[in-house]
């Protein structure tokens, strides 16, 4: 249909006939108190165990199969289904919470020509409301007014898209007439026509209908759900979506759903074992009816058979599924729970980890899904953003080069850089940003000698700039930047004294060193991508006429002066330097004008700017005819911040032999740049390709040429093999290139190079780097990439980004990890994990995600052992029982055994067990790697334990069985009885289990012994108890066993017995571990003799941080911003404020003066 | 002294569940109407069974009396048939019915004998102490076996004085009342005597089993100390990475 219409007649007639009235309640938990349980249950049995179970309890309600009693099925069941209810109970009550919150938040409603307090919840489609400076907006509004001349208003969209500029909406004429007259916003009576709930944040279209009239709405005038309000002291906004009609809510909600690897291959298992199972019931099946034919069917004076059994055959179908009850271990209920509850704890380590705390801003880090734990042990590719995750988009002013003059480095008296020292003091200055840190006293000096080119240097960067200045307090001066970069120039002028105070569009309000100067500005020649600089004409209060110009070195240098060359030499030597540090840089110069060119050339600028065909085109003519001949006066270097320790970490997980890919948004130069100063990149790579290519095919050259020319030919096998199988997924196989190549890709190029028959040449070429870094990239090629990875690569993939535009590239990696802390919250709302700082992730991944690992494959290692062991004695006992389905333990037993007996103990292991602690999984990052290959737990892995299991269960079930072979007491009474045999077997079992976890922990502590421990002494009271005569007399039915545990356990030879079936069933595992560790160690064997190494020699300190330094000569541009600058703006005058409250400048532009009247 | 049968599965699941430990403790509801476990043996003649069940309708009901055969005269040996039995099951779990007096005969009332027996539970023996659910006979047949050849303890022969063997050697005869059928199932009867020491009956198996397995772990020690000797050192020092 479409675009569904829906009209809204505004107040104050309360008639409203909508299509269908949404208000603002958000819903995200699933429950509520009547239908939690049935709908809870309902899930619970679309789980393959639990329906089992619940299949099997219906099997043991059938008297002739019935070969347990009820409640061996029933209590592990109601456990299974109360742990887990009771977990999404906690969950859905925090998520109900959390609603609540969000539903209660105030809002200020326009009510019958009222402004009343309203919840969030109970605002309504059509309502108009009132939103302040630094409000989150409720709903999705139509602007309709504000406090700003021309009703523009400042939102800030860091939790829909991550992007932290302001950005400006602007409301229509009409309905920005209504300013906050209460009276006409209640008789503001329109009509809106707009298209149905959708989740494109871009894209909006609809018609207002006011008076008669039509007008376009757009997305300019849409304030959305989820922005704030900046710079804007109030805004009147009508409220299109509301709820879960919102852009932000029709966005979020679509959670994928992920599992592990390792969840998978359980689920592949877990049928595995179904077949097993049906295998071994279908030959004890058979075996029982080959029984009843040759045997029982004689042995029918004694043990009639059961009724409506009238054919050996038949009991064998019977028998089939009482063995199917029986043998139901194999399949242990307890899996999947106990595997839940030891992600949670393992998760809980996360966030406790006080070394993954954040105290400058007080995050800690977060597990926010806790299912996916031991895949972060297998990570293989990370792709991580690059601004606010690799940088911290903070750009800092760092050096410069003034005539010649390098300034930033400290050195002392021998001419040795210092690395560290005081701060530069900037008391002179009133109105400095103490945030602003400088370290070479030099220039200050410079300044205060009142040095000319300093100055002039200085006061270049004052007022070449797009800059809005705001102060809203005396002295307190905040600068609206487009660009970090020209925000942390004119910061840096600020601080030396030349403080960029106010402008209006024809003045620039500059303090010169406490001298308050207005100089006036006459032309904006504003940046754009290809022009590469930016510059100003202004005109100084002492009449001089002077251009001043930034920009890229490589286009500045063309248009210098011929008087300027050794200067031009002496400055790119510092370029280079500063280049080599991987710093933004920026060349500045200017030029006197003379009086009568300028007054001509402006006379033409006037000409180009009206004019109405190819304006562009004359004015870039006019610009480049004005900008030559300039005279260079220095060069700036911006550090892009990196985040701490952001080199140490990436070198880190390279060793671990995880590749990292950084896709971003940001331009080439920048993100190479980024990609240098983090050891990415580096100039020990064989070559770096980038791939830049516009079509298709000069992708595909590149991509070809590039790497491994031979590979593509048709003779080469991979090739050959996917010409084979073009159809299903494939996978392909780890490549080992020749060298250590890097791979630069743009986002065009990445657009052919993601369609169909390039991609492989993509992934391989890719895969084959150590480094990949693809620039310009939108969000949904961020995801493609990770998708691609993931369609072609057998590896788990984990993408990190801060953003809103990695959410989806967030969503789509296994594993996504969000960046906390900052302003946006998008990414971390979408993430699996989140904290606060990238590096961080070395230790998530190296300790947690290892540990998560190895403890998940410890754990099902041991739990499929102690089942098999614990189940096929069954098995073996039915060859002996005339396959009558007889169990061999007493039924407690079974009940208890997974649930009560076992549980803590593997509980203990897999909570609290580690091969090597923190310090030396981040020392040897190589032991990450088994992880990645999954080589602690596979299918073969799988059947080891099988055949360990089998083995097991043999010793288990003979030993007793030998020991107890025609014998008796040492008072001649009864012990090969049943009970006893029952009783001796599960002695035996459980002793040998629990050895076993012993084996198999590495790392003891207070718990685990505990466990061990207790679990072995609670087995031996709970007999104790159960086979007790009082249980007897109270419930004679259900224990039978009475003094079984009293005459069996004090006889020697049954504790002889118990005593060799351990040794028998430790014996082959301990000879086969201590053969694997001197034959075939793994790294974590080889851990305690590298330690001893390390001790010998004594670990050498940590290697001060080292100022990367390089010798290359390659340079990054100046990043000002993707769009056209704010130049435009400024010159008309549309986003300046009626009058800084406290301008230093007494005349207003008559500009202002109207606005003043407008905006009031 | 023991008895012994092989081929008798006595750990068939329905064999063994086919008995009602109410009734054999002593509960009186339990003794008028059985569990359903016991059926078929539940009710004969609208009459429930005492003791009900398969269990105990197969009761092993041979006697066996041993002699001496010292010059032509047959000297009977004293056979114990107390304390044959768990003093758990004797005292604790079997139990006669409770009610007025002692009779058994009267506490019995309104039952009928298990299919199979002769006589019903309260003439199993003379003596009230080892009559009726607590005969020790009848207790020891249902302990039943963990497998289909075993053997239960039928009666002791005591050692009279240190200084002479308990049977000494000589002739001996054992007179057998054949009452219970076996060949029917390919069943085999056997009798047994022995003597217990402190490990119980003879079993040579656990002795068999420490000596091999003791064996198996010297000869892997020798085998393992070997290997770690000669590539045990091997990883010591040679690749640790930076």
């Amino acid at each position: 249909m479409g675009c569904a219409v829906i009209l809204f007649p505004v107040l104050p007639i309360l008639f409203i006939f909508l299509f269908f009235l949404q208000n603002n309640s958000i819903k995200t938990s699933k429950y509520n108190f009547f239908t939690f349980l049935p709908l809870n249950l309902f899930e619970q049995f679309q789980r393959i165990a639990n329906a089992y179970f619940l299949f099997l309890l219906i099997l043991q309600l059938i008297p002739q199969i019935s070969s347990l009693a009820w409640f061996t099925t029933v209590v592990p069941l109601v456990l299974v289904l109360a742990v887990s209810g009771v977990k999404d109970a906690i969950d859905d009550f925090n998520r109900h919470k959390s609603d609540k919150h969000v539903n209660n938040r105030p809002v200020q409603v326009l009510i019958n020509g009222m402004l009343k307090d309203e919840k969030w919840m109970n605002v309504q489609v059509g309502d108009i409301i009132k939103l302040e400076n630094n409000n989150f907006v409720t709903a999705d509004l139509l602007l309709l007014s504000s406090s700003e001349p021309h009703s523009l208003t400042y939102i800030e969209t860091a939790e829909l898209d991550g992007e932290t500029n302001l950005k400006v909406k602007q409301a229509l004429t009409v309905t920005a007439e209504l300013g906050e007259d209460l009276q006409k916003l209640t008789e503001f009576n329109g009509e809106v026509k707009c298209e149905a709930p959708n989740n494109k944040l871009d894209k909006f279209t609809g018609t207002l209908t006011l008076r008669g009239e039509k007008y376009a709405l757009d997305n300019e005038k849409m304030l959305l759900r989820g922005c704030t309000i900046r710079n804007t002291e109030w805004c009147f906004g009508l409220v299109i979506y509301a709820g879960p009609d919102t852009k932000l809510m029709q966005n979020s909600g679509k959670t994928t759903f992920k599992r592990t690897s390792i969840d998978r291959l359980m689920n592949v298992l877990v049928l595995v074992i179904f077949a097993f199972l049906a295998l071994m019931c279908l030959i004890l099946a058979i075996g029982n009816g080959i029984w009843e034919y040759d045997k029982g069917y004689y042995f029918q004076v004694y043990l009639p058979w059961a009724e409506g059994v009238n054919s050996a055959s038949y009991s064998g179908f019977l028998m089939f599924w009482s063995y199917v009850i029986i043998l139901n271990t194999v399949v242990p209920i307890s899996l999947y729970v106990s595997v839940e509850i030891i992600r949670l704890g393992n998760s809980f380590y996360i966030d406790w980890d006080r070394k993954m705390y954040y105290p400058l801003n007080d995050t800690p880090a977060q597990a926010r899904t806790t299912t996916l734990n031991e895949e972060l042990g297998q990570i293989k590719y990370i792709f991580s953003d690059k601004t606010g995750t690799l940088t911290q988009n903070i750009m800092c002013f760092n050096k410069c080069s003034i005539n010649g003059k390098s300034y930033g480095d400290v050195y002392d008296m021998s001419g040795q850089r210092i690395e560290i020292n005081e701060k530069v003091d900037f008391s002179y200055n009133q109105l400095a940003d103490p945030k602003f840190a400088f370290y070479d006293h030099s220039l200050v000096e410079a300044v205060k000698l009142s040095d000319v080119p300093t100055h002039r240097f200085f006061r270049l960067l004052s007022l070449c700039h797009t800059v809005m200045p705001e102060e809203k307090k005396e002295g307190n001066l905040v600068y609206q930047a487009q660009s970090p970069d020209e925000g942390a120039l004119v910061t840096a002028a600020r601080n030396f004294g030349f403080v960029f105070r106010a402008r209006t569009p024809e003045t620039i309000t500059i303090v010169e060193m406490g001298e308050t100067k207005i100089y006036k500005l006459l032309a904006i020649l504003d940046f754009n991508n290809v022009r590469k600089r930016m510059s100003v004409i202004v005109r100084s209060p002492e009449g001089d006429l002077t251009l001043y110009c930034k920009g890229a070195d490589t286009i500045l240098y063309e248009l210098l002066h011929s008087s300027c060359d050794t200067l031009k030499e002496e400055t790119t030597e510092h370029l280079n330097e500063f280049a080599g540090e991987g710093l933004r840089t920026l060349v500045v110069a200017y030029k006197n004008l003379d009086e009568d060119y300028f007054q001509e050339w402006i006379r033409r600028h006037h000409e180009a700017s009206t004019a109405l065909e190819g304006r562009e085109d004359k004015l870039s003519e006019l610009y480049e005819e004005i900008e030559k001949d300039l005279m260079l006066l220095g060069a700036t270097a911006i550090e892009d911040k990196l985040q701490d320790g952001v080199p140490q970490t990436i070198e880190t997980l390279a060793k671990a032999n995880i590749k990292i890919w950084v896709l971003t948004g940001d331009k080439q130069e920048t993100a190479m740049n980024i990609g240098y100063s983090c050891n990415l990149l580096n100039d020990d790579m064989e070559d770096v390709f980038i791939i830049e290519g516009s079509t298709s095919d000069d992708v595909l050259n590149e991509l070809r040429k590039k790497m491994k020319p031979d590979s593509f030919l048709d003779s080469d096998e991979i090739n050959i093999q996917f010409e084979k199988s073009s159809k299903k997924p494939k996978i392909i196989p780890d490549e080992q290139a020749n060298g250590v190549y890097g791979l630069v890709i743009t986002g065009h190029s990445l657009a052919y190079a993601l369609e169909g028959n390039l991609e492989l040449e993509l992934v391989r070429t890719a895969c084959l780097c150590k480094v990949v870094i693809c620039c310009r990239v939108t969000p949904l090629q961020k995801a493609q990439v990770v998708e691609l990875v993931k369609k072609y690569k057998k590896a788990v993939t984990l993408a990190i980004g801060d953003g809103a535009n990695d959410v989806s590239m967030i969503k789509t990696a296994h594993i996504g990890v969000g960046i906390s802390g900052q302003e946006g919250m998008q990414a971390v709302l979408s993430s699996d994990f989140s904290f606060a700082q990238f590096r961080y992730l070395q230790r998530l991944l190296l300790v947690h995600g290892r540990w998560s690992y190895i403890r998940m494959c410890k754990f099902l290692k041991y739990f499929f052992y102690k089942n098999f062991a614990f189940t096929l004695v069954h098995f073996w006992y039915g060859f002996f029982s005339g396959f009558s389905a007889q169990t061999v333990y007493d039924e407690w037993f079974i009940t208890l055994y997974n649930l009560v007996y076992t549980s803590l103990p593997v509980l203990g292991m897999s909570l609290f067990d580690q091969d090597v602690d923190d310090r030396w999984s981040m020392l040897f990052p190589q032991l990450y790697v088994p992880g990645q290959q999954n080589l602690y737990f596979n299918k073969t892995v799988f059947v080891k334990c099988m055949l360990q299991g089998i083995y097991s269960s043999l010793i288990l079930f003979f030993i007793p069985y030998g020991a107890m072979y025609n014998t008796m007491r040492s008072d001649g009474k009864a012990i090969a009885d049943y009970q006893s045999f029952a009783l001796m077997a599960q002695t035996c079992l459980l002793i040998v289990v629990s050895v076993q976890i012993g084996l198999d922990t590495s790392y003891w502590t207070v718990v685990n012994q505990f466990f061990i421990w207790g679990s072995l002494s609670v087995y031996f009271a709970i007999t104790f108890t159960m086979y007790s005569d009082g249980m007897y007399l109270i419930f004679t039915a259900s224990f039978p066993f009475i003094g079984t545990a009293r005459n069996t356990l004090s006889q020697p030879n049954v504790w002889l017995a118990i005593f060799l079936s351990i040794t028998l069933c430790v014996l082959p595992v301990v000879g086969f571990r201590f053969l694997k560790a001197q034959l075939k160690p793994t790294p974590s064997d080889k851990i305690p003799s590298w330690q001893y190494e390390k001790a010998k020699k004594r670990p050498p300190p940590p290697s001060p941080k080292r100022r990367l330094r390089r010798t290359s000569t390659r340079r990054s541009g100046y990043a000002f911003s993707h769009q056209h600058g704010f130049g435009a703006l400024i010159m008309s005058g549309r986003n300046m404020r009626p009058k800084s409250p406290f301008a230093t400048t007494g005349t207003f532009s008559p500009n202002s003066d109207k606005h003043k009247h407008k905006g009031l | 002294m023991y008895y012994g049968l092989s081929n008798f599965y006595q750990n068939h699941r329905r064999y063994v569940k086919s008995r009602d430990d109410s009734q054999l403790n002593g509960d009186n509801s339990s003794l008028l109407n059985p569990s359903k476990e016991c059926e078929p043996y539940r009710i004969n003649e609208d009459k429930p069974i005492a003791p009900c069940g398969a269990i105990a309708n197969s009761m092993f009901n041979d006697t066996l009396e041993l002699y001496r055969i010292d010059n032509d005269t047959r000297i009977p040996i004293t056979l114990i048939k107390k304390g044959i039995a768990w003093w758990t099951d004797k005292n604790v779990k079997f139990r006669n019915p409770t009610g007025d007096g002692n009779n058994l005969t009267a506490l019995f009332q309104g039952t009928t004998k298990p299919v199979n027996w002769p006589k019903p539970v309260y003439m199993l023996d003379s003596e009230p102490d080892n009559n009726g659910f607590i005969n020790e006979d009848f207790i020891v047949w249902m302990r039943t076996a963990a497998l289909p050849t075993f053997r239960k303890l039928y009666r002791l022969i005591e050692r009279k004085n240190n200084l002479q063997p308990t049977l000494q050697a000589g002739k001996y005869s054992l007179d057998i009342a054949y009452n219970y059928p076996v060949h029917s199932f390919d069943g085999r009867k056997r009798m047994i005597l022995s003597t217990i020491s402190w490990m119980g009956g003879k079993n040579p198996f656990l002795g068999i089993a420490y000596i091999t397995v003791g064996s198996i772990c010297f000869f892997l020690g020798v085998v393992l100390l070997i290997i770690h000797h000669k590539y045990g050192n091997r990883n010591t020092s040679a690749d640790i990475p930076n």
